[in-house]
């Protein structure tokens, strides 16, 4: 495994390059939004200034960390994350579980397959007000429900190509063991799956931060993300909304990094695969 | 073939026949009939098309045949497939990428259950068997082709099958790893006293290894004839140049532009 990581990325230099131009390209479009927004003259409340963005950002911090203060803004971070987590959780769980069954009997995963890949087209954030009726609108379930129902049909699609795309050559070769179907399944449909099942969760990743806060939008607690964009940008206080339009941009890349590293640690065989291919 | 010997697999008036009854209907052999004594190292070759390959895997149970009696050990190829007696390498390694070397060739003997600590030492055996001793640790990924051929061998040895079943096993490698492989195989062959079925379209390839070669011609499969190969093993680099391996060479290459003329002939009449 030693070997896996030993690529552009291994000295400190090597991995500043590599990553370099990402960065002069974020430090530049920051910049360049600054300069137009002071050239051009344009009123906060349409755009404001990243400096404007960043002060009301240690603003919250300030609140955050000082005794006896709120941040409503971290609060709302923090329930956001939990709705955007417990959905993908169940989601993400759910499709394998449902994959891992309906692959069992190819008959059921062949009749299956069309209804999920024409649920994956749905608009699930439609159902958003529905959830809002079943669960409570200030039920974080209401927003989980959405979230889980969004992420669940990609994941389920992915673990099941992943289960039955098996080489016949390797198929044959545990014909050949005369290996019972638990072991196919654990030794060679499973590990198969694993790459398809985290492109889903990467795509999911994104997803459920997106589908929590669109969720919110419909309506829930003060204190969550959607609720607080929406309530400061009526207000006109731009400065704020765009906080936590940043809170939840960082939540859901982190999100992402996450899962990406632990697609790293649990294939390191894949992920230099794609490297080198 | 003498009677005081082991029969390992016996032949008796096999046909094969693809989607019968439709109009993609295919006669892949027809009127097979061979025995192989244990331990004997038989080179399958035919052009394409001639059922080399389906008869490997009728006897591998990968197949079942239309008609005739095919026997392995005295048993039905189903019997044998589940008494673990194949051993099976393809074209293509088909290593599992998430394996490391050594559990690639534990694969099987996870399978069937044997305990870690046998697991371990037989693959390491087998591994330095093939002189990859050395790469227990790496990744499929982190070899060449002719090295992962010889980890997809490794596998299929470590449980110690009575039959190896090899489908052109070298044939996606170049000419030099491919004479190498082939030395290496001969001394495995050699060291371990299996019965090899080696499926191939190299003649140079199955007249070196082989003790006996089953050319065979296409449309509708068919053997054309089994030619022996006393050439003395052990075989070397200074064998290709031998009289007698070179005149083999070419008896087998008159036989294969007959059986492919005859498959040709056979395609005119059916137009």
């Amino acid at each position: 495994m030693a070997q896996a990581g030993a690529s552009a990325a291994a000295s400190p230099r090597g991995r500043l390059g590599y990553y370099f131009p990402t960065l002069a390209i974020a430090v530049g479009v920051i910049l360049a939004w600054e300069i137009l927004v002071l050239a051009f003259d344009i009123q906060q409340f349409l755009l404001p200034k990243p400096s404007a963005i960043f002060s009301e950002f240690m603003h919250q911090v300030s609140l955050w960390l000082a005794p006896g203060e709120r941040s409503i803004l971290f609060e709302s971070s923090g329930a956001t994350f939990w709705e955007a987590f417990g959905g993908f959780i169940i989601g993400c769980g759910g499709g394998v579980l449902v994959a891992l069954i309906t692959s069992r009997w190819t008959i059921v995963s062949e009749a299956t397959m069309p209804f999920a890949i024409a649920a994956n087209s749905v608009p699930i954030i439609a159902f958003a007000p529905i959830m809002n009726n079943w669960f409570g609108i200030t039920n974080p379930a209401s927003k989980m429900a959405i979230v889980a129902i969004i992420v669940f049909f990609p994941t389920m699609i992915n673990t099941v190509r992943g289960l039955t795309l098996v080489d016949a050559s390797q198929l044959e070769l545990m014909r050949s063991y005369a290996a019972a179907p638990r072991d196919i399944l654990l030794k060679l449909r499973i590990p198969n799956a694993l790459p398809y099942m985290f492109s889903a969760f990467r795509v999911a990743s994104a997803l459920s931060l997106i589908g929590a806060v669109v969720a919110e939008f419909f309506g829930g607690p003060r204190a969550t993300l959607g609720v607080y964009i929406t309530q400061e940008a009526s207000a006109f206080d731009f400065a704020k909304a765009w906080t936590a339009i940043m809170m939840a941009s960082i939540i859901g890349i982190s999100f992402y990094l996450v899962v990406l590293y632990v697609e790293r640690r649990l294939m390191p065989w894949h992920a230099s695969l794609r490297d080198s291919g | 073939m003498a009677d005081s010997r082991d029969i390992a697999i016996s032949a008796q008036d096999i046909n094969k026949i693809f989607n019968p009854g439709s109009d993609e209907e295919v006669v892949a052999l027809q009127d097979i009939n061979l025995e192989i004594e244990a331990g004997e190292f038989i080179s399958l070759i035919g052009p394409s098309g001639c059922g080399k390959s389906t008869l490997m895997r009728l006897i591998g149970d990968l197949l079942q045949p239309s008609s005739g009696e095919l026997l392995v050990n005295g048993k039905s190829p189903r019997q044998s497939r589940l008494d673990r007696d194949y051993g099976m390498v393809f074209q293509a390694a088909t290593l599992y990428e998430w394996r490391s070397v050594t559990k690639n060739v534990q694969l099987p003997l996870e399978v069937m259950g044997y305990a870690g600590d046998e697991r371990q030492q037989r693959a390491q055996a087998m591994l330095d068997m093939v002189e990859l001793g050395a790469f227990a640790k790496h990744f499929p990924w982190q070899l060449s082709g002719g090295m992962q051929q010889r980890v997809s061998i490794a596998r299929a040895l470590a449980f110690d099958p009575s039959v190896l079943l090899m489908d052109e096993p070298f044939g996606a490698l170049d000419e030099f790893t491919r004479e190498r492989m082939n030395l290496q195989l001969l001394k495995i062959w050699n060291q371990t006293g299996k019965t090899i079925i080696f499926v191939t379209h190299s003649i140079s390839e199955a007249v070196f290894l082989s003790n006996r070669i089953v050319v065979m011609s296409p449309r509708p499969g068919r053997i054309t004839e089994i030619v022996d190969n006393t050439l003395p093993y052990p075989r070397d680099f200074n064998t290709r140049s031998d009289p007698a391996y070179i005149q083999l060479v070419a008896r087998v290459r008159d036989l294969l532009r007959d059986a492919i003329g005859s498959g040709a002939a056979n395609d005119g009449e059916a137009e």
